[in-house]
């Protein structure tokens, strides 16, 4: 288990991080959601015992990061795929930081064959592509086989195929049993990997929840209806006190779930051709929870983007 | 001494190290060579000149071993060094160790070799080490290189990045001791306790026995302490400027 307490991270007059507190439970992937420069990886550099607190403290199944002995078998963390030097081997990367632990040469090989690179463990990182150095990158996260797992934003660059990976990937982690924290701004693909979501915005904490709650809450869970006689059931909805707005040939009912409207219509005698759930988007329900904290606004208002792009020079 | 295997793996599965040592070799040992070559009646071979090349040689191992720090930082394996090893003293003293035993050996290879290389130019002069002047000036120039080398990546601990490390303690070991002598009445007393000064004063040493011409060596030094008083001094600067690089880095966010 991971637990965050007041943590705070002062750089001068910015507040980087603002007295933060949340718990990342045991044996889930806990997403660590938030915009760019909301402070995730300061964040984890804290739990990490890499950047020292102005305040708080994070600790890691009760003890301070820094009060770990042999800490690679307790925890592993991907921060981030370039904390290689370019000219050392992959193997050799993975070699010293196994002998710094204590852990046997074998493990190296093994870690290597779970991420797939056994094939290039001779070859040079500098060489690597983003996702062979991300999966060089899981390696050594993996190589003290830890309880607890930090990632941060290990999809982001990398293709499709790469993404889907990372994502299988962190499910097999779970499963085995392990508490694995990633970090993301994409609220899609959290929704995807996630089972918890710890949501920040400018340092501070936002949400903490399920991500099933999280998202039932953040989007706005409306049913279309349609009907040949929906002057009647508007005004029989309307009774209820439940909001009602007109899109096209429907009404868009918010308030009231689809069981409830079809018992309402069979009431009423009404003919119902659609009864539909809708979902909000995920991406627009985390913008209007972040929005307001958003370090750096685009300064583009709606109606200051043309409507048509006119090529230069015509 | 787990820890010390680490670092010994780190550096040695880069290239920098092993460039760095093939360079302080060929210079100190090639001007050796070249020192023996044209010695004649005038300039006679001695023990002091075979090491004329060691101030070269010292300031290859003063960037192999700034390199050898500030790179981690460059390239972050640092952070990932941090990672492994939290207790940051302990990982950044191994580091500080294996660099300097490393300096060290070259330095004894170093001098060593540009001794050997004379006496098998010059079959015919006695480069015997019979004082134990001339085995400081030999077997010294090991020693001097290990405490050049903890400076060295002391500076690299606090600087960070490898142009500005690497010119600093350059243009200090290069120049400013140089130029400060240049200042009028207090320069040359100031320049009696500059720490260079002091390690040349061990290897040069006082008193030298062989009275000879400052062409025929490295610089003499003008420093007032004894040999072995003066390595203390140096070593000790180097330790006071470790400490406060490890004290820094342990505070600091990596």
């Amino acid at each position: 288990m991971i637990e965050a307490v007041g943590l705070t991270k002062r750089y001068g007059k910015t507040l980087a991080v603002d007295n933060l507190s949340f718990t990342v439970p045991t044996g889930r992937v806990t997403g660590f959601l938030g915009p760019n420069g909301a402070g995730k990886s300061t964040t984890m550099r804290m739990i990490l015992g890499l950047d020292t607190p102005s305040g708080g403290s994070a600790l890691i199944d009760g003890k301070r990061y820094r009060d770990l002995h042999q800490p690679l078998r307790t925890v592993g963390a991907l921060l981030d795929a370039k904390w290689v030097h370019p000219n050392r081997s992959a193997r050799a990367h993975l070699a010293w930081m196994a002998k710094s632990n204590r852990l046997p040469a074998k493990r190296v090989d093994e870690v290597l064959d779970i991420v797939g690179l056994s094939a290039v463990a001779g070859k040079r990182a500098g060489g690597f592509s983003l996702g062979m150095s991300q999966r060089l990158g899981i390696a050594a996260a993996l190589l003290g086989d830890p309880q607890v797992l930090l990632f941060d934003e290990p999809v982001n660059g990398l293709d499709p195929e790469g993404i889907l990976w990372i994502r299988k990937f962190m499910h097999r982690l779970a499963d085995e049993g392990r508490t694995v924290f990633v970090s993301s701004h994409l609220l899609s693909e959290m929704a995807l990997t996630a089972q918890e979501l710890v949501v920040i915005g400018r340092g501070k904490l936002i949400s903490q929840s399920s991500t099933e709650d999280f998202v039932s809450q953040a989007t706005e869970n409306t049913v279309r209806v349609r009907s040949p006689q929906l002057g009647a059931l508007r005004t029989a909805l309307g009774r209820t006190g439940v909001s009602i707005r007109d899109e096209g040939e429907s009404l868009i009912v918010s308030g009231m779930d689809c069981a409830d409207i079809g018992e309402l219509a069979a009431q009423t005698g009404t003919v119902l051709h659609e009864l539909s759930p809708q979902r909000g988007s995920l991406e627009e329900a985390f913008m209007q929870l972040t929005g307001d904290s958003v370090e750096y606004h685009t300064e583009i208002a709606e109606g200051q983007v043309p409507a048509t792009l006119v090529p230069a020079g015509k | 001494m787990t820890l010390l295997a680490v670092e010994r793996m780190k550096l040695f599965t880069t290239r920098s190290p092993w460039w760095c040592t093939v360079a302080a070799l060929a210079v100190t040992i090639g001007f050796a060579a070249l020192m023996a070559g044209t010695a004649d009646a005038q300039a006679p071979l001695t023990v002091a000149a075979t090491q004329f090349g060691y101030n070269f040689g010292l300031v290859v191992v003063m960037v192999m071993a700034g390199l050898a720090i500030t790179t981690e930082y460059r390239f972050s394996t640092m952070r990932a060094t941090f990672l492994a090893v939290p207790n940051r003293w302990s990982a950044l003293l191994a580091k500080t160790a294996v660099v300097a035993v490393l300096a060290g050996i070259v330095g004894e290879i170093a001098a060593f070799g540009s001794w050997g290389i004379g006496k098998l130019i010059k079959p015919g002069v006695d480069l015997t080490l019979n004082t134990a002047y001339e085995w400081r000036a030999v077997a010294g120039v090991g020693l001097v290189y290990a405490v050049a080398a903890v400076v060295a990546v002391a500076v690299g601990v606090l600087v960070r990045h490898s142009a500005g490390a690497i010119s600093l303690v350059l243009i200090y070991n290069l120049l400013v001791e140089g130029l400060i002598v240049l200042i009028p009445n207090v320069g040359p007393k100031i320049h009696k306790w500059l720490p260079f000064n002091m390690a040349h004063q061990f290897v040069t040493g006082n008193p030298d026995p062989t009275g000879r011409d400052v062409n025929f060596g490295p610089p003499l030094s003008d420093a007032t302490l004894g040999p072995w008083a003066a390595l203390a001094y140096f070593a000790g600067f180097a330790a006071v400027l470790l400490v406060i690089a490890l004290a820094v880095a342990n505070r600091r966010d990596a």
